[in-house]
């Protein structure tokens, strides 16, 4: 064995152990997640004697009245596509216009927007709900299925607005490298500029828009504070998932069994996508954090 | 297309409209009037009025001794965080380039708890350090691991940075893992036929050729951490109680579930906006730093 080789050998024991390391914690859940109430709490590290408990513990969970496990995960899936393909839309029709037209406003704007990358959630939150509630009540929308709060519309909005800084600043870098001669090219065929938006320049954005549904989704998927507090959380209010495990937590305080499996059934949709666009998803969440 | 150069056309304002309007109603107004109410004695009560009370919530703030506290730990937890999150993250950087024969499988295995949301993890946390981890030693018959880390200050704020970690180091290393993949390996093998060990040429050719890189990990772990809420919410709740500066508190609170509970629990809605006002001049600070350093780098490049 060269030295080489026996090095690699106990690096590769090394980040074999790492590895185990890190995934334990996921191991612990899912065994326990496997278990009745009481050895849970009595034999937290042992191997469960009925693994198949797991789907008991389950069912229950899917059945149960705080986690609304099937309308959550519809609920979260409606939210961050819904606000996902908004952003993707709108910023990059913001982002080329900004970047097409060379104005002092035009450059006033997009400052202001990138400058609003930073402001963070908590700096708004509380004028925020206030506000929306206030304008359901001038509107005479509030407790209506058109309500802003505890509903889609309010929290899709928040998300475009909140997506719309960091969105519109990804993009205007990329479209500021896009020859403006593809785009004169087809005005000159008679495209009006808004198709040639469509058509010609919004296909070419491809890249940095799977940054852009990356990066948003991402964060739309797992957030927490913002639902919690524009989705209000009340019986009739619809609920993402998080909220829901937030909430089950909240009312089974030692049910760890039951806790378990929620926080299992909360994860296995998202490691389910990561393992069809791991790629993406790395390359999207690195692109998007260097620029 | 030259003609639209310095003129707004229709097609500006079209295009613009929805982003401006839910950027408006989302941050612009909601952020002026956050800063109308800090100085006011406002509740978030429709229909009661609303009195102008000057700098009186901001000097409740500074004099109150729950804030001052709450800065401290969160200062604590996001430099402790910072300085493993980044060596952690380096150190699996270093190994899943080094053509291990499962890179692949620890890539995305380091990778995966940042998949998952904060208020997940902490709850899964939670049952590992109050349950399972006390359970390991008292079979081992260790007092310090029988013991809860969540029934103390000190080691539940560890716990919390342990779970950061734990969170954060798989999406650092893959900042890291693309700028090492940037360095010509050429100039590494370079190096290795003259001679110089594993560690001379990590130390005078990778890291610095890799040192913009640090300026990124650095300046999004301090943000990260420095934001931290939905493990804090979670894990500890800001508990266990004790006392500071004579006061009793929670103890493991960060700022931001500070900002939180002051409005929530306390209900002091124009306390907490001030309260939220001075993170955002905190984090503002943290982000002009970061633009100087950028732009300092830029001119010496």
């Amino acid at each position: 064995m060269t030295r080489g080789k026996r090095r690699n050998m106990w690096l590769e024991i090394l980040a074999i152990v790492l590895f185990l390391i890190f995934m334990l914690p996921f191991v612990i859940i899912l065994m326990n997640a496997a278990k009745p109430t009481l050895l849970v709490i009595s034999e937290p590290l042992a191997f469960p004697e009925n693994p198949l408990q797991f789907f008991t513990n389950a069912w229950h969970i899917v059945n149960d009245a705080t986690v609304r496990y099937i309308p959550s995960f519809i609920s979260s899936v409606i939210i961050t596509v819904g606000s996902v393909a908004l952003i993707v839309l709108t910023t990059s029709m913001a982002a080329w216009v900004l970047v097409r037209t060379k104005t002092r406003a035009s450059t006033a704007i997009f400052l202001m927007f990138v400058g609003a990358i930073i402001v963070p959630f908590q700096v708004v939150m509380f004028p925020l709900i206030s506000w929306l509630a206030s304008i359901e009540r001038t509107l005479g929308i509030a407790g209506t299925s058109f309500r802003l709060l505890g509903n889609y519309p309010g929290i899709m909005l928040a998300y475009m607005g909140f997506g719309a800084p960091l969105s519109i600043f990804l993009y205007h870098g990329f479209i500021k490298g896009v020859p403006v001669e593809l785009e004169e090219a087809a005005t000159i065929d008679g495209c009006s500029r808004a198709r040639t938006f469509f058509n010609i320049v919004f296909p070419i954005l491809k890249p940095i828009s799977m940054t852009v549904i990356i990066l948003n989704g991402m964060w739309i998927w797992n957030d927490f504070l913002l639902p919690r507090m524009v989705l209000r959380g009340g019986r009739n209010d619809v609920q993402t998932l998080p909220i829901a495990v937030a909430s089950f937590v909240g009312q089974y305080v030692r049910r760890w069994d039951l806790i378990l499996t929620t926080t299992i059934l909360a994860m296995i949709p998202i490691i389910i996508v990561f393992l069809f666009l791991q790629k993406h998803i790395i390359k999207g969440m690195v692109d998007g954090s260097i620029k | 297309m030259g003609n639209i150069r310095g003129k707004h056309t229709p097609i500006f304002f079209l295009f613009l409209l929805p982003s401006m309007f839910a950027f408006t109603i989302i941050i612009i107004i909601p952020l002026i009037m956050g800063v109308y109410y800090s100085f006011t004695d406002w509740n978030a009560v429709p229909g009661t009025p609303i009195n102008w009370v000057g700098l009186d919530n901001y000097i409740a703030m500074f004099s109150d001794v729950t804030f001052l506290h709450s800065f401290i730990v969160t200062i604590v937890f996001s430099a402790i965080s910072i300085v493993l999150i980044n060596f952690l993250a380096f150190m699996f950087a270093l190994l899943v380039t080094a053509k291990l024969k499962l890179a692949n499988l620890y890539r995305a295995g380091f990778f995966l708890p940042n998949l998952i949301g904060g208020i997940v993890l902490g709850y899964i946390w939670f049952f590992i350090f109050n349950n399972a981890i006390p359970a390991l030693g008292s079979a081992a018959g260790s007092d310090f691991f029988s013991q809860s880390f969540l029934g103390n200050r000190y080691t539940s704020l560890f716990a919390m940075i342990i779970v950061t970690t734990w969170q954060m180091a798989g999406y650092i290393m893959m900042i890291y893992v693309a700028a090492i993949q940037s360095v010509p390996v050429s100039l590494l093998e370079a190096a290795q036929i003259d001679g110089a060990k594993y560690y001379q040429r990590l130390k005078h050719i990778l890291m610095p050729l890799i040192a913009p890189a640090f300026t990124i990990t650095l300046f999004l772990t301090l943000v990260n951490t420095f934001r931290m809420f939905d493990v804090n919410f979670a894990l500890t709740a800001g508990g266990p109680s004790g006392i500071f500066m004579g006061q009793a508190l929670r103890t493991t609170e960060l700022l931001a579930l500070n900002i939180f509970n002051t409005a929530h629990t306390f209900n002091d809605q124009a306390q907490g906006q001030a309260r939220a006002i001075i993170f955002f001049i905190l984090l503002l600070i943290i982000s002009l730093v970061q633009v100087y350093f950028n732009k300092r780098k830029e001119i010496e490049a």
